[in-house]
């Protein structure tokens, strides 16, 4: 359907993962700038607040770690690199190439990844040296459970953030839609605060929309505590599915609307 | 130094920025929805933690609300004045059009720190002092003429403190090219200056007054509207904000000398 090859795959993820590591000092700051959760933890823990909640500080720093991994690793800047590309013309020669586009901005954030790993293990490392009490060994299916639904979360936040993209080709700005957007994703996805600790009027909506499954879902998964694995798993399946279609129509809407810049 | 001419210069900068910043509406008005929904989440977090307890390290949710205004007022400031700045020094450098900035018969510091201005934090500004004056409001606060005056000089010190963090930050570009990510850890650290520094723990509270002085930037003035500010915190703050200011000046002509320009 999109003209993949093995090769192709390959090729475009080597060549991506070279460019980052020339960048690694970058992607290791971006990893520290990511350390909010812990100081979330920090004010949840110091204060008590999780008594009336009826979760434990150990289990609470868990969640709060494997939010800061989740984080880590479904973090998409897609609309930031599209936009440059498409107000200076670079997209003009991805066009005409025989592959998607996107798949070029795919594999950047997934080689992003393989090189942010040992730098958000390091973070670990610290916050453990500093938390003893909080260590511990995910099951090798828990493990595998998160690693699937963190992935998810990465595709939907990606495919809505492609979306979001491809309003470029009508507004030629649209990181200014993604602030928009990250405001709840950053408030309701449980980054700074746990999603069950929300108010209960919130709590009956907020699992409609689907910033819960960004990254209280898989955080919850990986730090064991009692989540329903296979609804979620679903629902962000459905996300996933809903917001693909999407994009493939505003894609091929915009894409026609294109008139090249710069070349 | 002539500072007329500086002035004339900066009424410039503004007309031409924004006239750019004019040509896109619809962001504008998508800035005014995002910094809304922006502080209505941040009033929510803060919901959350005081609907478990009745204080956060002594300050009770009318308090932080204050901590929380002046946040805003001083974000808002930031995204109009140094963000949009101060990241350009990263391009500036990168791409070795710093090389025209030099020539020019005119403060480098000032141009790169001044260029650019964008309306979007005007908003937050407002915002902010909307709470603000809710804040005076809901805790019964009637400033006095002293008051008011330490109020404007300690949130001035907040505002040289900010400006030469993102400053100083901004300027290591000359070493390591890229550090755009760099502002973004600074973005991250400053995040934490919408809550009481006594909700930290120790050790934080620690880092957060000595490595990054956000203490310094919301809660002191926090503290004087409260009217429990003590009188040698004030003056440490007006210590701090000097030897900031001064040593981002020092340090920017320091890091010219190692500037090798690029490909030009």
């Amino acid at each position: 359907m999109f003209n993949l090859t093995p090769y192709k795959i390959g090729t475009l993820l080597k060549t991506q993962y070279s460019n980052m590591m020339e960048y690694r000092v970058e992607i290791a700051l971006w990893a520290i700038s990511g350390v909010i959760p812990f100081f979330m933890l920090n004010i949840w823990t110091n204060n008590g607040l999780n008594d009336s909640l009826g979760i434990s500080n150990i289990m609470l720093s868990r969640y709060f770690l494997s939010a800061f991994f989740v984080r880590q690793f479904s973090v998409v800047w897609v609309v930031f690199t599209f936009e440059e590309d498409a107000l200076l013309g670079r997209i003009s020669p991805y066009l005409i190439q025989p592959i998607h586009p996107f798949f070029r901005y795919f594999a950047q954030h997934i080689a992003e990844q393989i090189t942010r790993f040992p730098f958000a293990l390091i973070i670990a490392l610290f916050f453990f040296i500093f938390n003893p009490e909080s260590l511990w060994f995910p099951s090798i299916g828990i493990f595998i459970l998160s690693l699937i639904s963190t992935f998810f979360s990465f595709l939907i936040q990606f495919l809505i953030q492609s979306i979001i993209a491809c309003f470029c080709f009508w507004t030629e700005k649209a990181s200014s839609f993604e602030k928009l957007i990250f405001i709840p994703t950053l408030f309701l996805s449980g980054l700074l605060a746990p999603v069950e600790s929300f108010p209960t009027f919130v709590k009956s909506w907020v699992y409609f929309t689907p910033f819960p499954y960004l990254i209280d879902f898989p955080a919850r998964i990986l730090s064991e505590n009692n989540v329903n694995i296979f609804s979620g798993l679903c629902v962000q399946i459905i996300w996933i599915i809903l917001f693909f279609i999407i994009f493939l129509k505003v894609w091929s809407q915009g894409s026609k609307k294109f008139t090249a810049m710069g070349l | 130094m002539n500072i007329k001419k500086y002035i004339k210069v900066y009424k410039l900068f503004n007309y031409t920025s924004l006239s750019i910043e004019l040509e896109y509406q619809v962001n504008i008005f998508i800035d005014l929805l995002t910094a809304i929904f922006g502080l209505s989440g941040s009033i929510f977090l803060l919901s959350i933690f005081f609907s478990n307890t009745k204080d956060i390290g002594g300050w009770s949710f009318e308090q932080a609300l204050i901590i929380q205004a002046i946040y805003t007022i001083l974000n808002g400031i930031t995204n109009t004045w140094f963000s949009p700045n101060l990241t350009e020094i990263v391009k500036y450098i990168r791409e070795g059009t710093l090389d025209f900035v030099l020539i020019k018969p005119i403060d480098s510091q000032f141009w790169v720190s001044f260029k650019r201005i964008s309306p979007t934090g005007f908003i937050e500004i407002l915002l902010g002092f909307v709470i603000l004056i809710y804040c005076f409001n809901i805790n019964n606060i009637t400033l006095n003429i002293d008051s008011l005056f330490l109020l404007f000089l300690t949130i001035g010190c907040s505002i040289s403190i900010l400006y030469s963090l993102w400053f100083l930050i901004s300027t290591t570009t000359i070493w390591f090219v890229k550090t755009w990510n760099a502002t973004e850890v600074l973005r991250s650290f400053l995040y934490v200056g919408r809550f009481p520094l006594n909700s930290f723990s120790f050790p934080l509270r620690v880092f957060f007054s000595t490595v990054i002085p956000i203490t310094f930037i919301t809660a002191i003035p926090s503290e004087v509207i409260l009217g429990i500010s003590t009188f040698w915190k004030i003056i440490l703050e007006i210590l701090v904000s000097l030897t900031f200011i001064i040593s981002s000046r020092r340090f920017w002509i320091y890091a010219l000398k190692f500037y090798s320009s690029a490909s030009s």
